[in-house]
């Protein structure tokens, strides 16, 4: 395909979305088993599948003649804690040979491990490295599974949303024990988080029912 | 006589290395003076960009993205305004597009001009940098002049750039625009028939089309080994479509192709620069849309309508609808995404940074294996890391 063809498609909004919409067709069938879903939304192909079947769907859709997705372009987790399945992983894929971008999600339960896309895709391997480091997800069969952008001896995963946005640790230099020393963290003040999702926002213009009553007290505060 | 087992000496390349272009720490096993294997230590520099982004409103986190490639700070903006505007669903005027993508050639050549001239100095050749940073100098004064800082610029917002051009301007940028091609002749008579240059960079480094895809390379890296990819031409955003120009790709892989792509590019670049300037259309720089943009100072001093929307738009922000985005730009270094998570506050839920030079240094060790103690200078030179960008 040459690039002013890949060009027309992607400026057609109405030729794109349809050529998205046979590419999420074709991922359906060809990928039955292990596709839970596979929808456009907003311009992108979203698939979930299982944490289990990651590493081979990534692998199917690399090697997939019409799909073509050769690169893995981005991997990384979401963290929303009420969830039973507390992770969103999320690997971003891009196919040169259609110009599409292609978002493959897995739901991983804390402590459950993934399968290592190190063996497809050599991207994966550092970069599952940053979300076990980050989330503490762990991925089986992963060469070697260090921690990576931390501090050596680093305690705890950083991007979880339970892990406070001033660390637990804090490090300065000692001068009596001429060494860098690791203590708890110690704040001035403390952690000032506004939340700016005020009633102001949405205020209620009608009274709800039994505070209908006009009442002089209550207003004047 | 016995087989005897020689044990490989694990050497420490950095912290604090001069060609290690920042704060890398490479732990080199070596056999002799072969290297046999290469693990990079990343994450001195790491500041925790993301976590923070997830603490501040989208306005906010916007000057982070300065702080992470801060050698082209104004793409990385980029990113993040596209990836905000693209969430919220609002248009961008002509005029802050075109300023948009002359600013991003101009970052585009100072990557470039660091990049090549601190290659040539970790092979050996000290005049190409003396030279480059000059250049450098006016470039970042076209900074300056657009908004204030020569560095963190903070220019491009969500919804167009933060101001105008001043009058003069875009006159000197063409003047230096006309300047430039024979800077880049000199940089060349330097560099590209040197016979000590091309020995430590040709067949240096080589990566092949398949294992540079595997590798998750983008940008020069990518197209060095013959990939025709460029998200300016295939997936255009903002004035790109617009543009003419080509995209230079090398055959070999090695260390001398990504440095000659390099070249093309600023000729490129160049051409980018002067049609952006003489196709610059007039008009406003920012959307309307006070829901997302500030008003305008003098307007705040007549209209208390436009005084609330500037007070609650710097306290509280604004509110984006909830939804997953990814979002990419070619940035001078490969491809740099923002994959958004909105959850419909004025915050980000989740604000995951693909930088290109994260994949790049993941792949040292795989370009690294088998060549001499100094070929690794020039792998690391010719890859273009920042560890701004890698460690965030």
């Amino acid at each position: 395909m040459t690039e002013t063809e890949m060009m027309t498609d992607t400026n057609d909004d109405q030729t794109g979305q349809s050529l998205l919409e046979a590419m999420a067709e074709h991922i359906r069938d060809s990928g039955a088993g292990m596709v839970l879903e596979c929808q456009v939304v907003q311009g992108e192909i979203e698939v979930k599948v299982n944490p289990s079947s990651v590493a081979s769907a990534l692998a199917l859709f690399r090697d997939d003649r019409q799909a073509a997705f050769t690169q893995l372009i981005d991997l990384t987790a979401v963290d929303y804690p009420d969830r039973k399945y507390r992770f969103d992983v999320i690997y971003q894929m891009l196919s040169m040979q259609n110009n599409m971008r292609l978002r493959l999600v897995a739901a991983v339960g804390e402590g459950q491990a993934v399968p290592s896309a190190a063996g497809v895709f050599l991207a994966a391997n550092w970069a599952e490295r940053e979300v076990w480091d980050m989330f503490g997800i762990f991925f089986s069969g992963h060469p070697d599974l260090r921690r990576l952008l931390t501090d050596y001896g680093f305690e705890g995963h950083p991007l979880r949303k339970d892990f406070p946005l001033t660390g637990h640790v804090e490090v300065r230099y000692d001068d009596t024990q001429r060494r860098v020393i690791n203590e708890p963290v110690h704040l001035v003040q403390e952690f000032r988080d506004f939340d700016f999702l005020s009633p102001w926002e949405g205020m209620h213009t009608e009274l709800d029912g039994a505070d209908n009553t006009h009442d002089p007290d209550k207003t004047a505060k | 006589m016995a087989e005897m087992q020689i044990k490989p000496i694990t050497m420490n390349f950095g912290p604090q290395h001069p060609a290690a272009h920042g704060v890398l720490r490479l732990v080199l096993e070596m056999d002799g003076e072969v290297i046999e294997r290469a693990d990079p230590h990343i994450g001195l520099l790491h500041r925790g960009t993301e976590k923070l982004i997830e603490h501040k409103t989208y306005l906010q986190a916007l000057p982070y993205f300065d702080r992470l490639d801060y050698v082209s700070p104004m793409n990385q903006e980029h990113a993040w305004a596209l990836a905000v505007e693209k969430a919220l669903g609002i248009k961008v005027p002509r005029r802050a597009q075109y300023i948009r993508v002359l600013y991003c050639e101009i970052g585009r050549i100072l990557n470039h001009l660091l990049n090549l001239t601190t290659f040539a100095i970790d092979v050996g050749a000290m005049t190409p940098l003396l030279w480059g940073f000059e250049e450098r100098e006016h470039l970042m004064g076209f900074y300056e002049r657009a908004c204030g800082a020569r560095l963190h610029a903070a220019y491009f917002r969500p919804g167009g750039v933060h101001q105008d051009l001043p009058d003069d301007l875009l006159r000197d940028i063409s003047d230096w625009v006309k300047t430039f091609p024979s800077f880049i002749d000199d940089m060349e008579t330097l560099l590209s028939e040197n016979r000590i240059f091309k020995q430590r960079t040709v067949d240096i480094g080589v990566i092949g089309e398949e294992d540079a895809l595997s590798l998750g390379m983008t940008g020069p890296c990518l197209r060095a080994s013959g990939v025709a990819w460029d998200l300016r031409k295939t997936q255009p955003y903002d004035a790109y479509e617009e543009m003419d120009f080509d995209i230079p790709i090398g055959k070999t892989g090695d260390c001398f192709a990504r440095y000659l792509v390099r070249i093309e590019e600023m000729r490129q670049s160049l051409r980018i620069i002067d049609q952006a300037i003489v196709g610059m259309p007039s008009g406003s720089v920012m959307t309307a849309d006070h829901k997302v943009t500030p008003p305008k100072r003098g307007e705040m001093k007549q209209s208390m309508e436009a005084l609330i929307h500037h007070f609650k738009l710097y306290t509280e922000g604004f509110h984006v609808p909830e939804g997953l985005s990814y979002t990419a730009v070619e940035a001078p270094k490969g491809e740099f995404g923002v994959f958004l998570v909105a959850d419909g506050t004025n915050k980000p839920y989740r604000c995951k940074i693909r930088a290109p030079g994260f994949y790049f240094m993941a792949a040292v060790d795989h370009l690294s294996r088998g060549h001499m103690l100094a070929d690794s200078v020039a792998i690391i030179g010719s890859l273009d890391v920042v560890f701004g960008e890698i460690d965030r």
